[in-house]
């Protein structure tokens, strides 16, 4: 896959889908694409957020441990998925593991260039806080629900991830 | 410079106090050799006269006395005449060469008592030179620890070496110029007398107005060398704190502030220079003219009273003649006082600034007779009080007792008093008032010798000299030459004799510097074969072993060193490749491959296919425009299709960049281009527009060319490479090779799977190949790999010590200040202190990080290699304060508790509020 692939799929993805195509070719350009195989860590709970990833091909899945020691799948990442952006702009730990479930190609864009690049354009800013606002209104609604109240407000499926 | 602080001492007075002996060796000499210099000039006069004019020859085949020696006896001895030596008797040819081969003789004479004297003199100079140095050095190293507050590094170096260095020109000539030439003057001066007393009296007026008015006249020519000596001094410390500071230059834009001090600083050095010159030439022409004004009075009232009839005429000639000889040596006894103001004042100059009050006594600092023996007595302080410049209180009336072998934490916030405290402790800080003893004895009533090797000392900035890495460590260990110099050839040997003999004559360090210093005993080893277990130990406790084996990856080892070692690396080259492939991880290194393209190397790497020896012929900027290189590319036209490749890699740099301010942190990713060369570029692509390769010039060519060669496909992603031009470069590599002219044979190391590559780093000599871009970690991943096999083939050390001849930089720049911190508690553990006392020494370091450290150094003081030793140690975070047996809890330059951490925290006071 190429540079102009790779903006082209960034483009789909909602995070990014309004900023101008030469920003994304920058970002792109700026990003290391990593493959990871079957089985890899891609990241741990508790690691220190150093990049974001966006998912280019394959999938993985978001892993929670449980008190008693073992694993449980909590989501899956597929393609055009983004993974791991909320460690990077709170500067907190890893919130979960995610571990590769066959070949697994990522974007890699490291935390500086990342926030770099919210500082340098207002767009990414605020598609990031729509995003944020979107998850924190879910976890909201399950919070309620897990509490007996109603159902999340709409029906959208959670985007949760590390 | 004896007792420069009682008296300030002439530079007149110093150069006769040392070198009194030479000084009259060398007037001797000028004298011995006036003989010989005076008949040079008495010969050619009978060479014209006798044999080439005739004289005494005016008979055909008349012959003369040569060499004869014959003189009157004076009338009271009887009279007479006496024959020695009757001379042989010449005719008129032979005469001619004999004088001729006489003139010839008297200036080879002449020419080797000038060369004698000049190069004795020279001698004498250079010695005083070399004395003056290394005893304002001297004083540097025994300057009181406050006065280097005040004084900059650069003004030091400028007076060291470039205000004294006139100094050597002058001292050879300090008092022989001035003896030799008022003898001249004199001898003139009689001569003109005895021919006539009024002239003569006229003649010597005019010298006593000349030597009256003229140092008046140069009264403030020494105000101005003074001052002309002082603002270059500050010009170099400025240009100094210009360099040190460049950073701050740059964040704050005050390049321009900069350039107005520098350029006012030289208007001002400009000022007085001129200013100097115009005095400076006046003095000289009222000195000319002074010294012309004699023959006018000769001319005018000696040829009055000539012509009056009371004066001879012949007289008046001679007084005439006689006087051309005496302006000369005035002129030069003049420039010689110019010279002696000059370097009188530079002299009184640094004398100033190099005497210091409480100096350190010489023998502070004398080399020890043995290693010093351990400490077992407390360190004590009692009623301790510092302040600062300012008159704050840093500590006030401090009394604490640190027991040998026991670990104590100085807690409390920045600037509270545990800092003051450590550093007073090594000395580095007076006392006010109070004392701190070691035993009942004073602390600065011992040597350095002592503290220097009993204690032991990191602050938070680790000094490193410039030098490898083992040096910097093992810097701490060398107090004296323990054992002589191993080279013990016959040569070696007289040389460092004749090094020593030379320091000795100009007050000079005796001791050899190539002779061991390292203190192994004082590390706890028998000698240096234990060397590298140690600085393992050490380094394993700061947790520097990590670094340590990556610098020493990435050092270059020299296989005629180390053949066994280069042998080694290959064989574990293939275990490592066999593992990869075994472990089905064979992705994580592209290995080179002769026949093929390795997609993870950039193109110049594939194109080279070696690695570049020196920096001149092959390496990244230069490549494109070597004439070789180009040839070899041209030969199928894939300088052509790099062009274009070229073309697209600007376009696109151009693109994603253009709009991105210069100093954007994404330019580091750039890897094609520097930000400043975009709009170059920009015009370049304007100009090569639609036009081909043949029609580009050959300067933009060679800017094209030069963008590819650092292209990877894998990480740049620009679909730029495919499979025929990998082709084409892997052919290009191969003419490239087979027809390398014998001029660049040096110049490249190719890669060869089979053999060790001298220019290539060690690492790279095992992977023989590139890490992959798109597998995650893959450097670290190999080198893991890498490790696990050193270890297995028992090669682990040799890398450790390769990375010991790791350069640190100046100051250790070239470390990161983590790195140079570690190092800091690492020497002071080497060295076995019995007192180590660590001033926020890991201050860079995160605080789990700095935890882990401070356990371990805990557990070498409590004895885990055989030495315990205490430990004073400034903590910055108070939780550490839990691991010490004792903590001290500073505030506002008191003690407010101390005790077991337990304990203090149980107590719910200051140290449980800060460790919460």
């Amino acid at each position: 896959m190429l540079l102009k692939d790779e903006v082209e799929l960034l483009r789909r993805i909602p995070l990014f889908a309004h900023i101008e195509p030469s920003r994304l070719k920058l970002l792109a350009f700026t990003s290391e694409r990593l493959v990871f195989e079957a089985d890899e860590v891609i990241c741990r709970r508790g690691d220190p957020g150093d990049a974001a990833y966006v998912v280019l091909m394959g999938s993985a899945d978001v892993l929670v441990e449980q008190p008693d020691g073992s694993q449980v799948k909590i989501a899956t990442l597929e393609r055009d998925a983004v993974v791991g952006e909320i460690a990077v702009l709170a500067d907190v730990p890893r919130t979960a593991t995610v571990r590769a479930a066959t070949r697994f190609e990522v974007l890699r864009i490291a935390k500086n260039d990342f926030l770099q690049l919210i500082r340098d354009f207002p767009e990414v800013a605020i598609e990031v806080l729509r995003t944020l606002a979107r998850r924190l209104s879910w976890a909201l609604g399950e919070l309620a629900e897990a509490r007996g109240g109603s159902a999340p407000p709409d029906g959208r499926s959670p985007p949760a991830l590390p | 410079m004896s007792a420069p602080a009682s008296s300030p001492p002439t530079l007149l007075r110093y150069i006769w106090d040392h070198t009194r002996p030479q000084q009259i060796w060398v007037l001797l000499i000028v004298v011995a050799s006036l003989p010989t210099y005076f008949m040079s000039f008495d010969l050619p006069k009978q060479i014209v006269n006798g044999p080439i004019q005739g004289r005494g020859f005016e008979q055909p085949g008349a012959t003369e006395h040569f060499l004869r020696i014959a003189f009157d006896l004076p009338d009271w001895l009887g009279g007479g005449h006496v024959t020695v030596f009757d001379g042989f008797m010449l005719d008129r040819f032979g005469t001619l060469f004999a004088l001729s081969g006489v003139f010839l003789l008297l200036v080879v004479i002449n020419g080797l008592f000038k060369f004698y004297i000049n190069t004795y003199k020279g001698q004498l100079g250079e010695r005083m030179l070399r004395r003056m140095r290394f005893e304002l050095i001297d004083r540097v190293l025994r300057f009181p620890h406050a006065h280097f507050k005040r004084v900059k590094s650069s003004e030091i170096a400028s007076m060291v070496k470039d205000e004294v260095e006139p100094m050597g020109g002058f001292i050879g000539d300090a008092f022989v110029a001035p003896a030799f030439l008022c003898g001249q003057a004199l001898t003139a001066m009689v001569f003109i007398l005895a021919q006539n007393m009024w002239l003569g009296l006229i003649a010597a007026g005019i010298v006593v107005l000349q030597v009256f008015i003229i140092p008046r006249l140069r009264r403030r020519l020494i105000v101005l060398g003074k001052q002309r000596q002082l603002t270059a001094r500050e010009l170099a410390g400025r240009i100094g704190e210009i360099v040190d500071g460049i950073a701050a230059v740059h964040v704050n834009d005050t390049s321009n502030y900069e350039r107005a001090d520098v350029s006012a600083r030289l208007g001002r050095i400009f000022d007085i220079r001129y200013e100097i010159y115009q005095r400076k030439f006046a003095v000289k022409f009222l000195n000319n003219f002074l010294a012309q004004l004699t023959p006018f009075l000769f001319y005018a009232v000696g040829g009055y009273f000539a012509l009056q009839g009371r004066l001879d005429i012949g007289q008046l000639v001679a007084v005439i003649s006689a006087y051309k000889d005496l302006p000369g040596p005035i002129k030069e006894l003049i420039d010689w006082d110019q010279q002696r103001l000059d370097v009188e004042v530079k002299f009184t100059q640094v004398i100033e600034q190099f005497s210091v009050d409480d100096m350190l006594a010489p023998e502070q600092q004398a080399p020890l007779p043995e290693p010093a023996a351990p400490l077992a007595v407390p360190l004590r302080v009692s009623q301790l009080s510092v302040s600062d410049d300012a008159g704050t209180h840093l500590l006030e009336r401090v009394t604490l007792d640190f027991y040998p072998g026991e670990r104590v934490a100085l807690v409390g916030s920045a600037n509270s008093g545990g800092e003051v405290l450590a550093e007073v402790l090594v000395r580095l800080q007076r006392p006010g008032g109070g004392r701190v003893s070691l035993g009942d004895t004073p602390l600065d009533e011992f040597p350095e010798g002592v503290t220097g090797q009993r204690f032991a000392y990191a602050g938070p900035d680790a000094f490193l000299r410039q030098g490898s890495l083992r040096a910097a460590l093992l810097y701490v260990l060398k107090h004296a030459p323990l054992r002589p110099a191993q080279d013990t050839s016959a040569e070696a040997v007289e040389a460092r004799e004749r090094m020593r003999a030379e320091s000795l004559r100009t007050g000079n360090s005796p001791l050899d510097l190539q002779a061991d210093w390292i203190d192994y005993a004082a590390a706890g080893i028998d000698g240096p074969g234990q060397l590298l277990g140690r600085i393992r130990q050490v380094l394993g406790v700061v947790d520097l072993l990590d670094d340590l084996l990556k610098l020493g990856l990435r050092g270059v080892l020299d296989p005629r060193r180390a053949p066994e070692l280069a042998e080694r690396v290959l064989e574990l080259r293939r275990e490592f490749h066999r593992r990869l492939e075994a472990s089905g991880r064979a992705g994580l290194v592209e290995m080179f491959d002769p026949e093929r393209y390795c997609r993870q190397a950039t193109l110049a790497e594939n194109l080279l296919f070696g690695e570049p020896v020196g920096d001149r012929e092959f390496n990244l900027d230069t490549l494109s425009s070597n004439p070789y290189l180009r040839a070899v590319l041209a030969a199928d036209g894939l300088d052509a299709a790099l062009f274009e490749m070229g073309r697209a890699i600007a376009a696109t740099s151009i693109e994603l960049f253009k709009d991105l301010p210069p100093e954007h942190p994404f330019f580091a990713r750039l890897s094609f281009m520097g930000a400043e060369e975009i709009p170059e570029f920009q015009a370049l692509l304007a100009r090569v527009q639609g036009q081909a390769y043949a029609a580009a010039t050959e300067a933009d060519r060679r800017l094209l060319i030069r963008l590819t060669f650092a292209y990877i496909e894998p990480r740049h992603r620009l679909g730029l490479l495919d499979e025929p031009i990998m082709e084409r470069i892997v052919a290009a590599r191969e003419r490239l090779r087979r027809g390398l002219p014998a001029e660049y044979r040096d110049n490249i190391a190719f890669y060869e799977p089979d053999r060790y590559n001298v220019a290539a780093s060690l690492q790279d000599n095992i992977l023989l190949g590139r890490v992959s871009h798109s597998v995650p970690d893959a450097t670290a991943k190999a080198q893991e790999m890498i490790r696990t096999l050193l270890e297995e083939f028992g090669v682990e050390d040799a890398v450790f010590d390769l990375g010991l001849d790791f350069d640190v930089g100046t100051g250790g720049k070239r470390l990161s200040a983590v790195q140079r911190q570690k190092l800091g508690v690492a020497r002071a553990l080497l060295k076995r202190p019995d007192f180590a006392i660590f001033n926020r020494p890991l201050s860079a370091l995160d605080v789990n990080e700095q935890k882990a450290i401070v356990e371990r150094v805990l557990q070498q003081a409590a004895g885990a290699d055989g030495h315990p030793f205490a430990v004073i140690w400034v903590v910055g975070s108070a939780q550490l304060g839990t691991l010490f047996d004792r903590v001290v809890v500073f505030e506002a330059g008191t003690v407010v508790e101390q005790g077991a951490p337990a304990e203090l925290l149980q107590a719910q006071g200051t140290f449980a509020r800060l460790a919460a």
